[in-house]
C-alpha cells in the first residue's frame, strides 16, 4: 500500500505519432487558451476590454494598405533571418550570431553607398553592395565555423562574440561617417541622389524584400529537403560519427553551411540598409538575429512553418504600437502578451510529443 | 485525486465564464465612455463655436480642422520624451485639437512609416521629437506636400527647400546659463562654509555626444556658474548615447570620484540625478524637476517647454499660414523654463536668477559674450560655423557678431551650432 502511495500523480508518456489533425487541434487550443489568458490579464490589469485590444492589434498590422505592406515587409525580414539560421541549427551548430552577420552585411552595403557614390554609376554601386554584403555576412559566418571545424571551439561563444565585434565596428564607422559632426548618427545616405538605393520592385518600395523572402524560402525548402547537401546537414546534425562513417566530410559541411547561413544574413543586411532604412545604425537588426533563433526552432526547421511563426511575431509587434497609441498602454504591454502566446505555443509542443497518464488510470491498466 | 483535478477544471471553467462575462460588461462600459468622450468633444466644439471669445480672440482660428500627430523616440520613461509628450497633450487640450501619439519610434525607416501612417490617418500637422528622425520626416514631407511636418532639434529645414518641413528649437542655452547661476551660488556657499577651497570648485557634467547641442549646453551652464563663482572649473564626460541610464550613472560616479562637487547633465535618463542623490552631491538636472526622486540634492532644472511652439504651429495650420522654417523659442515666448529651486539651493539664488533673466530678455546680457571666455587663451573674435549641414562639416557662416556668439540666431538656424572648446572646461573622453 505504502509503495503505491508514493507513486506520482501522473506519468509522462511519449506519444506515438499523432495524426496531423490532432496535432493541429492541440496547437489551435494552445493559441485559444493563450488568447483567453491574455484577455483575463488585460481586463484585470488595465480594465480595457480585451476584444478591443485584439481588434486594435489587428488594425495595427492590417488597418490600411500601407500597414499591410509594412507588416509583410517586416515578416519577410524576420523570415529571411530565420531561414538563414536554419541550416546551421539543423546541423546542431548553435549559430546565435545572426545579429552580427546581418549588421556586418549592412555595414558593407553602407560603406559602398558612402565611399563609391561619386566614383561609379549607380548600377555598379548596387552590384558592389550586393557582393560586399553577401561576402561580409559569409565571412562573419565562416570565422566561427572554421575554428569549430579545425579545433572544435565552442561556436555558441564565438558566434555571440562576433555579434559584439560587428556592433562595435558599426559604432566606430558611425562616428567616422556621422552628419552633422558629433551627432552620432549617419542619417539617410545619398538622400538627394538616391545612389545605392535598391530599385523598387514593380513600383512598390515594400515588395523587394517580400520577393527575396519568397525566393529564399522556396530555395531553403528544396535545399534542406531534396538536395544532397541538405541531407548531409541533417546527417551531421543527427550524429557526427554516422556522418563520418558514411564518408561525409564534417568539417567541409560545417564551413559550407555557415558560409550559406552568413551569406543570407548578409543579404538581409543589404535589404535593411540599401532597400529599407538607407542608413546603418548599431540597432538596425533590432534583435531579430535572436528572434530568428526562436522562429527557426518553433517551426522545427521547416521553412514553410517559419512563414507562420514569423507572421505571428511581427503581427503582435505591429499590433503593439497600435495598442500603445490607442489605449496609452506602454509598448511593453504587447511584449507581455506576445510572451504569453509564445509560452503556450512552445508549451503545447510538449503535449504533442508526450501525454500525461494519471495515477488511477495507470492502476486500472495494471489491473 | 481525480476529484481534485475535476474540481480544479471546474473552477477554471468557472473563472473563464465569469471573466468572459466581465469582458462583455467591460465592453459596454468602454463603448459608452467612447460615446461620452465623443459627446464631450462635440460639446467642446459647440462651446468653441458658441462662445468663440476665449479661443478665437486669442488664436483667431477654427482649430477643428487640425489633427495633430506626434512621433516620440521613447515613451514616458524617458525624461526627454515625457517633456514633449506632456507639452503635446497640454497644447492639444488647450486648443481642442485631436491628438495622436506614437511612442518608441526608432530613428530609421520606422519613423517614415509612422509619419505616413499618421498622414494616412488624417493628421495635418505631424511632429517628431528626436534628432535622428529628421531625414525620415523629410522623406515623408516630400511624399505628403499638403501636410505640415515639424521636427525638433533638426538642422536641415533651411536647406531642404520644402515649404511643408520645419525645424524648431529654443534658446535652451539661456536656461542652462540661469541654472549655472544656481550652481555657482551653491559652489560659493560651499566655499564660504569651508567645505571646499575656492580651487576645488569643480563641476562635473555628463554629456551624451560631442555634438554642438551638448557642447553649447555645457558651455552655457559653465559660463553661468563662472559668472558668480570665478574659480569654477568643469570636467565633462560623454556616454555616446542620448539615453543610457547605466552609462549616465557611471559617468556621474566617475566625476564625483574625480573630485567634482556639483553635477549636471545633458542626457535623458535619471542615471546622473540618482547617482548624485546616493552620493549626496548637488545636481542640476535637465528636462524637468527631479526634486521628487532626489529631494536632498536637487538644485534646479532647465527645460524646453514645447507647448508654445505646438500652439503656434497648430494655429498656423488652422489659419493656413506658413510655419517658420526655423522657429527658436526663448525665455520671452515661455519656451525656456527653469523649475522651482530645490531645497538645497543657496540663499539669494532666486533673486540672482531673476536679475539675470531680466537682463537676458532686455538684451543686456548675452550668454556667449566673447569677453567672458577664451579659446586657447585667446578671445574668439571670429568663428565660422557649419550651419548648412553637409558630410564634410564645411564652415559656412560667420557667427561672432556684435561681440557675442550668435547661438541659434536669427537668419542662421534654430538648432545649436556652438561647438567651440573654451578654456576652463576639460573633456575627459571625446570618443563620441
Amino acid at each position: 500500500m505504502n509503495e503505491k502511495k508514493r507513486e506520482p500523480l501522473f506519468h509522462i508518456v511519449k506519444r506515438s505519432a499523432l495524426p496531423w489533425y490532432q496535432a493541429l487541434l492541440i496547437r489551435i487550443a494552445a493559441i485559444v487558451l493563450a488568447l483567453i489568458l491574455c484577455a483575463v490579464i488585460t481586463t484585470i490589469t488595465t480594465g480595457i476590454n480585451p476584444i478591443q485590444v485584439y481588434e486594435s492589434i489587428f488594425a495595427g498590422a492590417f488597418g490600411s494598405a500601407r500597414k499591410t505592406w509594412v507588416t509583410l515587409q517586416n515578416i519577410s525580414i524576420l523570415l529571411l533571418i530565420s531561414l538563414a539560421l536554419t541550416p546551421a541549427f539543423k546541423m546542431k551548430f548553435w549559430n546565435i550570431g545572426g545579429e552580427g552577420q546581418v549588421l556586418i552585411g549592412g555595414l558593407a552595403a553602407a560603406a559602398c553607398m558612402i565611399c563609391l557614390d561619386d566614383k561609379m554609376p549607380g548600377g555598379l554601386v548596387i552590384l558592389c553592395m550586393v557582393l560586399a554584403s553577401i561576402a561580409a555576412g559569409a565571412v562573419w559566418g565562416f570565422i566561427p565555423a572554421f575554428f569549430k571545424a579545425k579545433w572544435n571551439t565552442n561556436e555558441t561563444l564565438s558566434t555571440l562574440m562576433m555579434n559584439y565585434i560587428a556592433t562595435q565596428l558599426v559604432a566606430f564607422f558611425t562616428i567616422v561617417w556621422e552628419v552633422p559632426k558629433g551627432s552620432g548618427k549617419i542619417g539617410i545616405i545619398n538622400q538627394d541622389t538616391n545612389i545605392g538605393w535598391l530599385p523598387q520592385a514593380f513600383g512598390s518600395k515594400y515588395l523587394l524584400s517580400i520577393i527575396v523572402a519568397v525566393l529564399v524560402t522556396l530555395f531553403m525548402y528544396v535545399y534542406l529537403n531534396f538536395s544532397k547537401q541538405g541531407y548531409e546537414i541533417a546527417v551531421v546534425g543527427e550524429s557526427e560519427n554516422t556522418a563520418k562513417y558514411v564518408g561525409i566530410k564534417v568539417e567541409k559541411v560545417i564551413i559550407r553551411t555557415m558560409l550559406l547561413s552568413g551569406a543570407i544574413c548578409g543579404l538581409v543586411g543589404l535589404l535593411l540598409v540599401g532597400g529599407i532604412n538607407h542608413t546603418v545604425t548599431t540597432t538596425i537588426a533590432g534583435g531579430q538575429g535572436f528572434t530568428g533563433v526562436l522562429v527557426s526552432w518553433m517551426s522545427k526547421f521547416n521553412p514553410l512553418t517559419m512563414v507562420f511563426s514569423s507572421f505571428l511575431i511581427i503581427f503582435m509587434d505591429r499590433g503593439a504600437s497600435e495598442i500603445s497609441t490607442n489605449f496609452g498602454l506602454n509598448h511593453s504591454y504587447a511584449d507581455i502578451l506576445t510572451g504569453i502566446i509564445l509560452f503556450f505555443i512552445i508549451g503545447c509542443e510538449f503535449f504533442i510529443t508526450y501525454r500525461l497518464q494519471f495515477r488511477k488510470k495507470a492502476e486500472k491498466e495494471e489491473q | 485525486m481525480k476529484k481534485k483535478v475535476v474540481s480544479l477544471l471546474a473552477a477554471m471553467a468557472l473563472t473563464v465564464v465569469t471573466l468572459t462575462g466581465c469582458g462583455s460588461a467591460a465592453a459596454d462600459t468602454t463603448d459608452t465612455t467612447a460615446e461620452e468622450t465623443e459627446g464631450t468633444e462635440e460639446t467642446a466644439d459647440t462651446e468653441a463655436d458658441a462662445s468663440d471669445a476665449a479661443t478665437e480672440a486669442t488664436e483667431g482660428a477654427d482649430m477643428s480642422n487640425v489633427k495633430a500627430g506626434f512621433i516620440f523616440l521613447h515613451d514616458e520613461n524617458s525624461t526627454y520624451d515625457l517633456n514633449f509628450l506632456n507639452a503635446a497633450k497640454a497644447a492639444c487640450e488647450k486648443l481642442g485639437v485631436e491628438c495622436v501619439t506614437k511612442t518608441n519610434i526608432p530613428e530609421g525607416q520606422e519613423c517614415y512609416e509612422a509619419a505616413c501612417e499618421l498622414a494616412d490617418a488624417g493628421c495635418n500637422f505631424i511632429f517628431a521629437d528626436s534628432f535622428g528622425h529628421e531625414d525620415y520626416i523629410i522623406e515623408a514631407a516630400k511624399e505628403y506636400p499638403d501636410i505640415q511636418f515639424s521636427h525638433a532639434t533638426g538642422t536641415k529645414a533651411h536647406t531642404e527647400n520644402l515649404s511643408n518641413y520645419h525645424n524648431a528649437f529654443a534658446s535652451i542655452y539661456d536656461g542652462r546659463y540661469l541654472a549655472g547661476i544656481a550652481a555657482g551660488r551653491k559652489l560659493n556657499e560651499m566655499i564660504d562654509n569651508g567645505d571646499i577651497t575656492a580651487d576645488q570648485a569643480k563641476i562635473g557634467y555628463v554629456g551624451a555626444y560631442t555634438y554642438a547641442e551638448v557642447i553649447s549646453g555645457y558651455t552655457s551652464f559653465f559660463l553661468g556658474a563662472r559668472s558668480v563663482c570665478p574659480t569654477a572649473t568643469m570636467e565633462v564626460t560623454f556616454t555616446g548615447s542620448w539615453y543610457d541610464e547605466t552609462a549616465e550613472k557611471e559617468g556621474a560616479n566617475k566625476l564625483i570620484e574625480d573630485g567634482c562637487v556639483l553635477i549636471s547633465q545633458h542626457a535623458d535618463s535619471m542615471g546622473a540625478p540618482t547617482a548624485c542623490e546616493t552620493a549626496g552631491v548637488p545636481d542640476v538636472s535637465y528636462n524637468g524637476s527631479t526634486a521628487s526622486a532626489c529631494p536632498n540634492t536637487f538644485l534646479v532644472s532647465s527645460r524646453v517647454n514645447w507647448e508654445p511652439y505646438f500652439e503656434y504651429a497648430m494655429t498656423c495650420v488652422a489659419n493656413g499660414t506658413a510655419i517658420d522654417t526655423d522657429w527658436c523659442g526663448n525665455l520671452e515666448t515661455g519656451s525656456v523654463e527653469l523649475s522651482e529651486l530645490g531645497s538645497c539651493a543657496a540663499e539669494g539664488t532666486q533673486e540672482a536668477i531673476d536679475a539675470a533673466k531680466a537682463d537676458i530678455i532686455a538684451g543686456n546680457l548675452h550668454v556667449f559674450d566673447i569677453s567672458t571666455f577664451t579659446v586657447d587663451g585667446k578671445t574668439l573674435d571670429s568663428y565660422e560655423a557649419d550651419i548648412d549641414t553637409d558630410p564634410d562639416y564645411t564652415p559656412d557662416h560667420e557667427v561672432v557678431l556684435d561681440g557675442y556668439f550668435h547661438e541659434s540666431g536669427e537668419g542662421f538656424r534654430s538648432a545649436p551650432y556652438f561647438n567651440v572648446q573654451i578654456d576652463g572646461i576639460t573633456l575627459l573622453d571625446t570618443a563620441f
